[in-house]
């Protein structure tokens, strides 16, 4: 990995501290580079969508999709992670268009369900603390090839963004409107869905069952309470990210405590210090 | 004025529409037609399907019968534009969506919160001064009152614009002023783009300023004709006056 030398000696130029000699700091800082971006971006369309126990049972499905993985024997934990997590997401879809029970009730039981089943399945035997890293997370482990695979996905994620956003934001400003222009909504919805779960399934390792549902839903809730069109909409969300994302791992390092928690700290603070400036 | 307007449709014939809901039955071989350059308003009671009618044209829902388009010349035209301003924009106040978000989205793929079309900025800006929105355009939808809320609506009905437009009680609930302001840009699509409109409306009094056609329906056809007609008839009478005698 020729490049990554490279990136990590422009690191140590730009950022002469003491944090910056760790390797495992280097990645960490690389992989939040991108990661908050990622969900700063897919948060304000399921902020809009209302969305956000959707995105937490997705969470919660990652440990069936390890499960899954460990039972079927597949080495390459992402590849099981990725297919349940988009499963789940179009099964859950369809369920709460179809269905007349309400949304909650239904994300729920999916999301209660998978959480069980990915438990027992690895709890089997006794051998569920050596996954117990799922559930919180570890930004510190972050490899170069898995910042690579998530340098991808952020480039996969503007691309699809820059095809699909308009439409995505008709159908979340009304479903019927959308339709009756011909937007296609099942289609796209689907599409969305799609692309948070594998966002979600990328980034679970590092950040964990029990916070990947803040990342996506802070950044966005907080840039909510300030922004007045779209575009403000999202940069202020990508910008909350990024800012929460890079001061909580360096905080996270001198206060020694866990990356992940300390981060969604610094993005509690910022909602609600937006929160308490809200235009009105 | 020119009698045609870019397609050559002149004509919409609504055959024998029926929707049925389970066993109920909402509408029953409803025919009539729509002609450019009228509006036509829909009448009657509540639940007699007013809504469920707009919705078999724009084929949002299954029904029997046909909604085919002729021109002059009685020749099918297989596609026109429809435009449609809801009854009721249902939205999340809160979102962070500007009036030229809004306007923008429904015109083209180039995605508003990157970068924005210059050419369709200046569109938008000509199709809300058509409303008398122009003020408006930063604004977040969610401050905006339901008048305005309907015009923007309209506005962005009105591209690609359309051979047949149909508004399902576009400003009930709004103010006096609110509603006039609407009703003049109906109006002068109506004659100066010689656009089809199909209303449903419970105002009789806009009815009879506005529509040159008007139709009383409960779940078929009960009584059409101009508006006078339809409201001294007998028919008009036992839908709405019924018990008030």
């Amino acid at each position: 990995m020729k490049m990554m030398g490279y990136i990590y000696d422009i690191l140590n130029v730009i950022l002469p501290f003491s944090w910056v000699d760790y390797k495992f700091m280097k990645n960490a800082l690389l992989a939040i580079i991108i990661i908050a971006p990622l969900m700063g971006i897919l948060g304000t369309m399921a902020v809009n969508n209302k969305m956000a126990f959707f995105s937490d049972a997705l969470g919660h499905s990652a440990l069936t999709g390890v499960a899954l993985g460990v039972l079927l024997g597949i080495e390459n934990e992402i590849i099981s992670l990725i297919a349940f997590g988009v499963l789940m997401a179009l099964i859950i879809t369809r369920v709460k268009n179809k269905g007349n029970a309400s949304s909650d009730t239904v994300i729920s039981v999916f999301s209660s369900t998978a959480i069980a089943l990915g438990l027992l399945v690895l709890s089997y035997g006794g051998g569920f603390s050596k996954y117990s890293a799922y559930l919180v997370g570890d930004i510190l482990s972050v490899t170069p090839g898995e910042i690579l695979c998530l340098s991808a996905v952020l480039i996969g994620v503007l691309v699809l963004w820059s095809f699909i956003y308009n439409k995505l934001l008709l159908i979340s400003i009304n479903r019927e409107l959308a339709a009756s222009r011909g937007v296609k909504t099942v289609l796209y919805e689907n599409i969305f869905v799609i692309a948070v779960a594998v966002v979600v399934m990328f980034s679970i390792k590092s950040v964990g069952i029990l916070l990947i549902n803040s990342l996506l839903i802070l950044p966005a809730a907080a840039a909510r309470n300030v922004a007045k069109n779209s575009r403000s909409y999202l940069y202020t969300s990508v910008v909350i990210s990024l800012f929460c994302g890079i001061t909580g791992l360096i905080t996270s390092f001198y206060i020694n405590t866990s990356a992940g928690a300390t981060i969604v700290m610094a993005l509690g603070v910022v909602f609600f210090v937006t929160y308490i400036f809200k235009k009105k | 004025m020119s009698s045609q307007n870019g397609c050559g449709l002149c004509k919409i014939s609504i055959k024998d529409i029926g929707v049925k809901k389970g066993k109920d039955v909402l509408l029953s071989s409803v025919s009539f037609d729509l002609f450019c350059g009228q509006l036509t308003a829909l009448i009657g009671v509540n639940g007699a399907g007013k809504t469920t009618l707009l919705k078999s044209i724009l084929n949002e829902i299954k029904h029997d019968g046909t909604v085919s388009f002729h021109t002059h010349h009685g020749e099918k035209i297989e596609n026109i534009t429809i435009g449609y301003v809801p009854q009721h924009l249902d939205f999340d106040r809160s979102a962070p969506v500007s009036v030229e978000d809004f306007m923008l989205i429904g015109r083209t793929n180039s995605p508003v919160c990157f970068k924005k079309d210059k050419k369709q900025l200046k569109a938008i800006d000509e199709a809300l001064e058509m409303v008398g929105c122009l003020e408006l355009k930063n604004k977040t939808l969610g401050v905006l009152s339901g008048g305005e809320i309907q015009r923007v609506m309209l506005a962005s009905a009105l591209y690609p614009l359309p051979e047949l437009l149909i508004l399902d009680e576009p400003v009930s609930g709004v103010d006096m002023k609110g509603s006039e302001k609407f009703y003049e840009v109906i109006k002068n699509l109506k004659t100066n783009y010689h656009i089809a409109i199909a209303m449903v409306s419970h105002d009789l009094g806009i009815v009879k300023e506005y529509a040159d056609n008007v139709i009383l329906i409960n779940k078929s056809v009960l009584k059409s004709g101009s508006a006078e007609e339809v409201f001294s008839s007998k028919e008009f009478k036992e839908s709405f006056l019924y018990g008030l005698e």
